[in-house]
């Protein structure tokens, strides 16, 4: 069906980070003729987030921010960008959005690429605590160097061992911080990797200097002089001059519920990212969608997740339906290694590890259920993240003594069933 | 300013200048079609795979073992094949011929 991609139509995006960006220039792409206008709270150029945690933070230097593109490429597309701006309502009968500011935006096609917000638990005394950030824009970053750099002693507890707390706590540490951090859970990275991967990033952290503690859960944060005392549930206590939180996300779903659109952990929408109003699109970390490969609705963080629904959303708004159909993959960087994660290992019964050449650093868990390879990390290891995802992709039925096997090298053929 | 030239899939050849960043950066710039550098550049993502012109590869040189490792098995590799985000934009890769991989 042709869609009508007219001048005088125009389409609003809702977010302006990595979903509603790589929309905005995948519409033109597709031939969207009319007007585009990005909207976003944030007021900086719209920039890759996962830096912020990684080589961003760790730069002693005044490194640049990671545009997502260029400043310029927003006009050389005819893209509106529109930031320090904050959406309060979606009005999906008048087809319009209202901003804090009181203005109104008429649209003809909506996309809601609202992500996600930190998390921030309810431990008592967390509204009172001095220098407490969270790590998800670009203003956290800033605020974070600045207050490592201007304190004395550097004592951070980092609350939360994720993949956003660990990277957050290795490039604290190039900063010259001592670093603790507190894992409610009884390994880190629960949940995202398997065991082996958890013993693997707590032995790195603990190399590094980084007092890493599982079982740890704050219930109090008391706060004298700008120093802050955590008491954990097992009556033990952690100072800290600096707090960093890093317990997950909540779903900015709260627009898209108030006009009344069905939210299922998160923003329900189908294979070509529309949710169930008409004209309104939802991609990104805010959206709870099919996954044909695994065969049920999930709910992302991820870079991947929030570009590939974006090309799909782009396409279908322009009348080119194509159905999402991705396999997840996700990276983070952490010291010297690179973690590289493909597929989803939710359900998995067995996992296999491999270390290369006896080398600890050069390692990958598949995970299977029961004949099925559902997905690899892979530490160090590209020929295990890329020879991983082909398998997957192809449901490829794999010789699991081969894959156990180290004196057999990862190559295409070695693993295949005889 | 060093010259570059990308050949997209449909075969359209298109040259642009630049002097600083690397050549991810550079086509991502210029909109060349094909190069997404999901990643931002880290070697993670593998969207931005090229083929370096064979008369070419002296002068851009041979990948470092974790791009190598990211190129070997994928499915669009060939002898000549590099990730654009892991070339610096600098006058020694002055006029080299670059094919979005497909
Ligand atoms: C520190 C950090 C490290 C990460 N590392 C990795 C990594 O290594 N690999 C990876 O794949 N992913 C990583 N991620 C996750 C990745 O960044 C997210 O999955 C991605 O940003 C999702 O994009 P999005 O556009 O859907 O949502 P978001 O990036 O959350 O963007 C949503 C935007 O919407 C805006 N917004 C929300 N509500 C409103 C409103 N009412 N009005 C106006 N604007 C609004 C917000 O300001 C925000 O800019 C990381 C994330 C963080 C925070
Ligand atoms: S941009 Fe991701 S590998 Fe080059």
């Amino acid at each position: 069906m042709a869609a009508d991609t007219s001048l005088d139509k125009i389409c609003v995006i809702i977010g302006a980070s990595h979903a509603g960006v790589n929309v905005a220039f995948s519409l033109r792409r597709e031939g969207w003729e009319g007007k585009i206008v990005l909207f976003d709270s944030d007021p900086e150029v719209p920039y890759h987030r996962p830096p912020l945690s990684k080589a961003y933070l760790k730069a002693d230097d005044d490194s640049q921010l990671d545009l997502l593109f260029p400043k310029q490429n927003y006009i050389s597309e005819n893209i509106t960008l529109c930031l320090g701006k904050t959406i309060v309502e979606i009005n999906k009968e008048s087809n319009q959005i209202s901003l804090s500011d009181g203005s109104i935006q008429k649209y003809n096609k909506l996309v809601v690429a609202t992500g996600a917000r930190p998390f921030i638990p309810p431990i008592k005394g967390i509204d009172l605590a001095s220098n407490l950030f969270s790590m998800r824009n670009f203003a956290d970053a800033v605020n974070i160097q600045k207050a490592i750099i201007s304190s004395e002693e550097k004592r951070v507890v980092i609350i939360g061992g994720g993949y956003i707390g660990l990277e957050t706590a290795a490039s604290l540490r190039k900063l010259g911080a001592k670093v603790t951090v507190l894992e409610r859970e009884k390994r880190v990275l629960a949940r995202i990797t398997a065991p082996e991967m958890s013993t693997f990033f707590s032995k790195l952290h603990q190399e590094n200097g980084v007092d890493l503690l599982a079982n740890k859960n704050v219930i109090l944060i008391e706060t004298s002089e700008g120093v802050n005392k955590l008491l954990c549930d097992d009556n033990t206590t952690y100072t800290a001059d600096l707090i960093v939180v890093g317990v997950g996300i909540k779903v900015n779903t709260e627009l898209a519920e108030n006009a009344g659109l069905v939210i299922e952990n998160g923003i329900k929408v189908d294979s070509n990212a529309k949710t169930s109003a008409e004209n309104i699109y939802a991609i990104g970390d805010c959206t709870y969608h099919f996954n044909p490969h695994y065969n049920r609705f999930i709910r992302l963080e991820s870079v991947q997740n929030a570009v590939d629904q974006a090309k799909v959303a782009a396409a279908a708004i322009c009348g080119n339906e194509v159905e999402y159909d991705a396999i997840p993959w996700f990276w983070s960087d952490q010291y010297d290694v690179k973690l590289q994660m493909v597929g989803l290992s939710t359900g998995y019964n067995q996992t296999i590890k491999r270390i290369e050449d006896n080398n600890e650093k050069c390692q990958s868990v598949w995970y299977f259920k029961d004949e099925e390879l559902l997905a690899v990390d892979a530490v160090n290891n590209g020929k295990a993240y890329v020879l991983g995802t082909r398998f997957i992709k192809a449901k490829q039925q794999l010789d699991k003594e081969k894959l156990m096997d180290v004196s057999i090298p990862i190559k295409q053929t070695s693993f295949l069933k005889d | 300013m060093t010259k570059i030239t990308f050949v997209t899939s449909d075969d359209n050849s298109i040259t642009v200048e630049g002097n600083t960043g690397n050549v991810m950066e550079l086509a991502v710039q210029n909109k060349i079609k094909g190069i997404d550098g999901n990643c931002g550049g880290v070697c993670s993502c593998a969207t931005c795979h090229v083929h370096v012109e064979p008369k070419d590869w002296e002068k851009v040189g041979a990948p470092s073992t974790m791009e190598a490792d990211m190129l070997e098995f994928d499915e669009k590799v060939s002898d000549y094949s590099r990730l654009s985000c892991q070339m610096k934009v600098t006058d020694a890769i002055d006029g080299v011929v670059l094919k979005v991989a497909k």
